[in-house]
């Protein structure tokens, strides 16, 4: 028999957000430049697996990740039951600055993938000066929804079901079918209408047109990656927002889809590492 | 000699029915839904997750839930082995507006999974498995 520890630690962390106490779960792994990750709509920290297992990684960077309330290991907070759930531009960078803050992270990397590419965005544009750089993975100024979110929240369709098989053809067909599936396995767990609360931000309240072309990039580096088969945010939307955002640099990822570190870990970390090596000045 | 399959549509009964994990997993719908192609249009009923039938249009006043429209060049590139992005999943198509899905949608919101394996059961048999599903 073999049992091996992974070197991540998870805790949970007693702190107040948006003016209420919360119980959010933070799991890290290494040691050196903090490197902030944020997850997608509706998922939580587990799709970073992959980072916070690779020694190459490691190394150099201590990768933090926290689950938003609502989501995985994190609660909502009291009263969630008489409200519904919806994520506002405002408050997300609200929970990522304090969140940051009660880490005591020093300027980390931000890296952030669909919503959090969204927020990569906000981040580069309105605070700069808290990171050493920003990543945004699966990162465009904008989607237009192209299903009724509203199936997403009912009582008679399984949220968890049909939330798997709205995301299941963003990923690579060619990524690993285990890795995807634990993707998929991820949004089968979510709470009811979180995923339809994130897409608020997504779809709506987090437009970033006709704001891009204000990112300086000279006072926080700005790279995009984004994989080849996401359709929700394509290979075009981010091509199109580094042309708006002087600086920035975008690469394509062939063969990934919308969740790169979760559905072909491997696969993403070819492309990440040259990234974290330029920001690191190696 | 058997004749061509002139629709990779005309292999979906066989294909669905001999997949045990895909009909589990479409075990409560039972429906009756339209797919166009473009060159013709297909009557398609379910029972239990297992293909009962697919009639050829044209037909006199067929009932339906739901249906999945397309030309034929689309649906040809989806069944590819290997489909490009874009082409590769029944809501990429609709996100590039060439496939409309309409009617009442919801055995088919209920079941996306079951019926994006459905409709990706034609592809030949050495595609990624389970891609797109």
């Amino acid at each position: 028999m073999t049992a091996n520890f992974e070197p991540i630690t998870g805790r949970y962390l007693r702190i107040d957000l948006l003016g209420k106490p919360h119980r959010v779960y933070v799991e890290e792994a290494g040691q050196g430049i903090p490197l902030l990750c944020l997850h997608t709509a509706a998922s939580d920290t587990r799709q970073f697996r992959g980072l916070m297992n690779d020694p190459r990684i490691l190394e150099h960077f201590r990768v933090i990740a926290f689950d938003l309330p609502w989501h995985g290991k994190s609660s909502p907070p009291a009263g969630w039951q008489n409200t519904e759930y919806r994520l506002t531009t405002r408050d997300y960078v609200d929970m990522i600055l304090t969140m940051s803050d009660a880490l005591r992270l020093d300027r980390p990397v931000a890296m952030g993938c669909s919503i959090g590419g969204r927020m990569a965005l906000h981040l580069a544009l309105d605070h700069p000066e808290r990171f050493r750089a920003i990543i945004g993975l699966q990162a465009g100024a904008h989607v237009d929804p192209y299903y009724d979110l509203s199936w997403l929240h009912r009582p008679d369709v399984h949220g968890g079901e049909v939330s798997a098989g709205v995301v299941s053809g963003l990923m690579g067909p060619r990524s690993p079918e285990a890795e995807r599936w634990e993707t998929l396995w991820h949004y089968m767990q979510g709470g009811p209408g979180v995923f339809k609360g994130d897409l608020y931000f997504y779809t709506i309240d987090g437009d970033m047109r006709g704001r891009l072309g204000d990112i300086d990039t000279r006072r926080c580096p700005l790279y995009l990656l984004s994989g080849e088969y996401d359709y929700s945010c394509t290979p075009e939307d981010t091509l199109d927002a580094a042309r708006r955002i002087a600086g920035a640099q975008a690469k394509i990822m062939k063969g990934l889809g919308h969740f790169p570190m979760s559905e072909d870990p491997r696969g993403f970390i070819n492309y990440l590492l040259p990234v974290l090596d330029r920001i690191r000045g190696a | 000699m058997s004749q061509p399959i002139a629709n990779p549509i005309e292999q979906l009964q066989q294909r669905v029915n001999a997949d045990e994990k895909l009909v589990w997993r479409g075990r409560y719908v039972d429906t009756v839904f339209w797919v166009e192609t473009g060159d013709s249009d297909w009557l398609i009923r379910v029972a239990e997750g297992r293909i009962v039938s697919v009639k050829r249009g044209p037909l006199a006043m067929p009932s339906w839930r739901f249906a999945l429209r397309a030309p034929r060049d689309a649906w040809d590139t989806f069944w590819l082995p290997l489909p490009p992005s874009g082409f590769h999943d029944l809501l990429a198509m609709a996100k590039r507006r060439v496939l409309r899905i309409e009617g009442d949608l919801h055995p088919f919101m209920a079941n996306l999974l079951y019926f994006k394996g459905v409709m990706a059961a034609p592809r030949p048999r050495d595609a990624a498995e389970g891609a797109a599903r």
